[in-house]
């Protein structure tokens, strides 16, 4: 939080001297999405600085992760990026799992990929509609809503809950698809690409869409790198890094896809960007629910990971296994590690000291909305007060993740 | 076990400032002394086959009660080269670290964040502030002395008495 408070006298002499106001935009305000508060200088229309003040969400995940062991954490991760909850997920097990070297079966990381950009396109939905209900094209955002709706109800079928999922476990996921799920997923995919059209149709020809977005918010790919700009809104600028195909993890080295590429750096590439990378999101789980293998969802690893749930009631050595890891936790082996994914807003980071107790003695998150919106002042700078809104909007930050 | 080829490369260039090495599961890791730090991430940073251009993130960790009490880790990304480095530099309480901003823009924010949560100064920042936590906050959360609940005070009434 960190900036202390303009008050509306200050505000006053300068803008008294003619030359330069300060405004306080958020952190109540429909279009900061969320609790981000900016402070404007403004000279005129024109924008002199924008200072995000972030923090006003912060909850400390870092220090409970410190008191919980190992499996307790997952749900914690839901509540960061709240649009994406299985990136999240996703993110922190695999981490856990690099760090204590767990077999993923094979089913498991079909699931897995499958959820992953499921979340990604219920994110991107979110970003768009969202971002076009900013400059005031509200029917985006209720078509989007409406498709963003099957996906939850997907993850409802999969797991139980929409949002805050708690799908993934260390060495598997926590159910199994059943058949009416998948039926339901082709279905989904089915149906999509109408969908994407009928935004398109909305935005990507409309005029007054284009006058609000292009050129807007321009930053170039040198600044982009140097800001640690991530995901689409890096790949906007012309910069080709999307880790599932640069350092493929889970089975996206046996996928067919592209990553969609523009060059301009303005608002309108990071929407188009995203409305394609949602059209690739589709065809990866087309290929996921052709190729999927049989067999079991978690591995049976079970020093890890948990037993199945009626092995727990019928088995005594299960039952064993799992009061143990409840109770003590799991006990990865000492030592340090990194691991990174292509979540919908960036690389998203998991970052774990492990002394050998069942707890993270040190659980980082690189945090790609934080990041992200390191960037929004070189955007915004020289632009009119107006676009603001247009670029926090494209930048598409999550303050769940942001303040952490 | 033998070090990569990137460790290696840093090791010839810098000998002496290198304190130790290794390659924990796949992730090269070095540790630096701090006062050559600065000197290391420039050279990280510029060597043409090295290319770490994208700073992912920095961070604190506090080993209470070992001494140095502290150490600051750098992840960094070379988008051309693909491959990856975590720089370790151990600080003793009280001590400064050279601020990295001037090498990547990105360093801004994680360095703020660093400082909030455990005190960890970094010289040579151009706005170093907290950042998560209010302005006049006492305590840095994250150190390993600082209760989870946190202090007990008008707003918070289960916290732990100081």
């Amino acid at each position: 939080m960190s900036s202390k408070a303009y008050d509306i006298t200050e505000a006053k002499t300068t803008f008294g001297g003619a030359k330069e106001m300060i405004l306080n935009f958020g952190p109540q305000h429909p279009s900061t999405h969320g609790v981000l508060r900016v402070i404007l200088t403004l000279s005129g229309e024109k924008i002199v600085n924008a200072e995000c003040v972030v923090g006003y969400l912060h909850r400390g995940v870092e220090k409970i992760a410190e008191s919980r062991n190992y499996h307790s954490f997952i749900p914690y991760t839901d509540r960061l990026d709240y649009m994406a909850g299985m990136s999240n997920n996703l993110a922190y097990v695999m981490a856990v799992e690099k760090l204590a070297q767990i077999e993923v079966p094979e089913r498991a990381q079909y699931l897995r990929t499958i959820c992953a950009e499921l979340s990604r396109i219920a994110g991107h939905i979110v970003c768009v509609g969202a971002a076009a209900l900013d400059i005031g094209a509200l029917t985006v955002l209720l078509y989007g809503f409406r498709d963003r709706e099957m996906i939850l109800d997907l993850f409802e079928m999969l797991c139980g809950s929409r949002m805050t999922v708690n799908y993934m476990r260390i060495g598997g996921v926590s159910y199994d698809a059943t058949d009416a799920f998948l039926q339901k997923c082709l279905e989904f995919i089915d149906y999509f690409p109408q969908g994407l059209d009928e935004y398109e149709q909305l935005l990507t020809e409309n005029r007054i869409w284009l006058k609000r977005t292009v050129d807007v918010g321009v930053i170039s790919g040198q600044d982009a790198i140097d800001l640690g700009l991530g995901g689409p809104s890096l790949r906007a600028s012309g910069v080709n890094r999307d880790l599932r195909r640069d350092e493929p993890y889970l089975v996206y080295d046996k996928l067919d896809f592209k990553v969609p590429l523009r060059e301009n750096g303005d608002v309108f590439d990071r929407y188009i960007i995203r409305i394609w990378e949602m059209r690739e999101s589709l065809k990866i789980i087309r290929q996921c629910l052709d190729k999927m293998p049989g067999g079991p969802f978690r591995t049976e690893n079970s020093r890890f990971c948990l037993p199945p749930r009626e092995k727990v009631k019928t088995d005594m050595e299960s039952m064993i296994n799992h009061f143990k890891q409840v109770m003590h936790g799991i006990e990865p082996p000492k030592g340090e590690v990194y691991f990174g994914l292509e979540s919908p807003k960036g690389e998203l980071g998991c970052y774990i000291i492990s002394d050998g107790t069942g707890k993270p003695y040190r659980l980082k998150l690189r945090s790609p909305s934080f990041v992200n919106l390191e960037s929004l002042n070189t955007m915004c700078k020289g632009g009119f007060i107006a676009d603001v809104v247009a670029v926090i909007g494209s930048l598409d930050p999550v303050m769940g993740e942001t303040d952490k | 076990m033998s070090d990569s080829a990137v460790i290696t490369k840093i090791k010839k260039k810098f000998g002496n400032a290198i304190i130790d090495s290794h390659s924990f599961c796949g992730d090269d890791t070095i540790i630096v002394k701090k006062e050559s730090l600065k000197e290391i991430c420039t050279f990280l940073k510029n060597e043409r086959d090295l290319d770490f251009d994208y700073l992912l993130d920095v961070c604190g960790v506090d080993y209470l009660p070992k001494e140095p009490r502290f150490e600051v880790v750098y992840h960094l990304h070379s988008i051309n080269k693909r491959q990856r480095i975590r720089v370790k530099a151990p600080v003793a309480d009280g001590e400064k670290v050279d601020s990295v901003t001037s090498l990547w823009a990105t360093a801004d924010w994680v360095e703020r964040e660093t400082y909030d949560m455990y005190g960890i100064e970094f010289e040579g920042h151009p706005d170093l502030k907290r950042i998560y936590m209010d302005d006049d906050w006492v305590g840095y959360p994250l150190r390993k002395d600082y209760p989870e609940r946190g202090y007990k005070d008008e707003y918070q009434p289960f916290g732990e008495e100081e």
